[in-house]
């Protein structure tokens, strides 16, 4: 299962993680963003550090890291963004993202 | 709930909706127009032709094939695509609900290549209103498009935002209803900003330049959403979230289902060989695996 991220845990489980991290901004009403869910949790089930953010529940994340447009996959590598996709976005990308 | 809809009536979607009709789905057709059809005076080179057909002929010898085989053909403009499990698919003609969708509407008319669309996407540039309008809460947006497509997606953004203005980049308006949004018709000459959008750079018409006034004008702009002409395959699927390739054509595999199951595409949308034979055969392929994928979910729900 993909995770959840919230401000709360966000500097330990995605700044500070030792592993790169996938973060899924996301929305419940955001059609694309319910049909990019199966490929994160695909991503989840291969053993990837992958989570998701609810930009209805944590306004100030989404905003902190600029999330204009939904769905946007963020890659988080020794504390720093190293990717970002916008839109609907094949597993193999972030699979290679994720490397 | 229909079980089988498709947007266009050209040869690739009535090729889908013969043979999803004779698996006995009942599709129906939204008729959007006859596309780069209308442009063929003389089509010598499809199988069966003994003599030269125009493309308006042949298009609307499909559709009289399609009705013959008591296919329903809905006249209408699609204004935006929805739905999580199933579809929903928004037009002129009201909602309609389905268990998959094949987008057969030809290749997207050359729109207006605006400096900085592609550079802002995700930074300001937006192609689902739904999706994003939640960002723009309280600020001011600008819809690019002069036709349906663009009012709904103005009317879906003036609930969150506080000021929408469709800019139709000196076209004339085609809208079919009476509306209370802002319209501005100036040519556009760049959408600017740094890090993220802020405006749009206006051009300004020759008699102002005439009359000595700035040749250009600035429209701030936080969000801007790009809703160019009718809806095309391409908006739509973007709309539900599939993928396009990087000529900006639906991707698809060899059974012309989209990266979204239960999304089909055939014809020109999908790029390759713009010819009739080729969307035929499209469409008859994209026909027969919306059947499948019907019967496989209506199985499922047994």
């Amino acid at each position: 299962m993909a995770k959840v991220f919230t401000t709360d845990n966000f500097e330990t489980e995605v700044l500070n993680a030792e592993k790169p991290v996938l973060v899924d901004f996301w929305a419940t009403w955001c059609g694309p963003c319910r049909r990019q869910a199966p490929v994160v949790e695909e991503l989840a089930e291969a053993e990837y550090e992958v989570g998701k953010v609810d930009v209805d529940k944590e306004p100030s994340l989404a905003q902190q890291y600029k999330i204009m447009s939904i769905p946007t996959l963020l890659v988080f590598k020794g504390g720093k963004e190293t990717a970002r996709f916008v839109g609907l976005t094949s597993k193999a990308e972030l699979e290679a993202a994720l490397q | 709930m229909e079980n089988i809809i498709i947007v266009g009536a050209g040869p690739a979607g009535i090729s889908a909706a013969l043979y999803a009709a004779r698996g006995n789905m009942d599709p129906l057709i939204i008729n959007t127009g006859i596309g780069s059809l209308e442009k063929a005076e003389k089509i010598e080179n499809y199988y069966g032709l003994e003599r030269p057909l125009s493309g308006k002929e042949l298009f609307e010898r499909g559709l009289e094939q399609a009705r013959a085989l008591g296919v329903r053909i809905l006249d209408a403009q699609v204004v935006g695509m929805g739905g999580f499990d199933t579809f929903e698919v928004k037009t002129t003609e009201g909602d309609f609900e389905a268990r998959s969708v094949i987008l057969a509407t030809g290749s997207k008319r050359a729109s207006a290549k605006i400096p900085g669309v592609k550079e802002f996407e995700g930074k300001g540039v937006s192609y689902c209103a739904v999706c994003d309008a939640f960002f723009y809460r309280g600020k001011d947006v600008a819809v690019l498009g002069n036709s349906d497509f663009a009012l709904h997606e103005a009317e879906e953004l003036s609930h969150t935002a506080s000021h929408v203005t469709i800019f139709t980049d000196g076209k004339k308006p085609e809208f079919s209803k009476e509306n209370a949004i802002d319209v501005n018709t100036m040519k556009i000459q760049a959408i600017e900003g740094d890090e993220r959008v802020q405006g749009l750079r206006l051009k300004g018409d020759v008699s102002l330049q005439e009359a000595g006034e700035p040749q250009t004008s600035f429209a701030p702009a936080e969000g801007v959403f790009v809703a160019l002409g009718t809806a095309g395959s391409s908006e739509m699927a973007r709309q539900i979230g599939a993928e396009l390739n990087e000529k900006g054509n639906i991707r698809v595999n060899e059974e012309m289902e989209t990266t979204v199951p239960g999304l089909y595409a055939a014809g020109d949308c999908t790029g390759g060989l713009l010819q009739v034979a080729k969307a035929v055969h499209d469409g008859a392929q994209a026909g027969l695996s919306a059947c499948q994928y019907v019967r496989k979910l209506l199985k499922g729900q047994a």
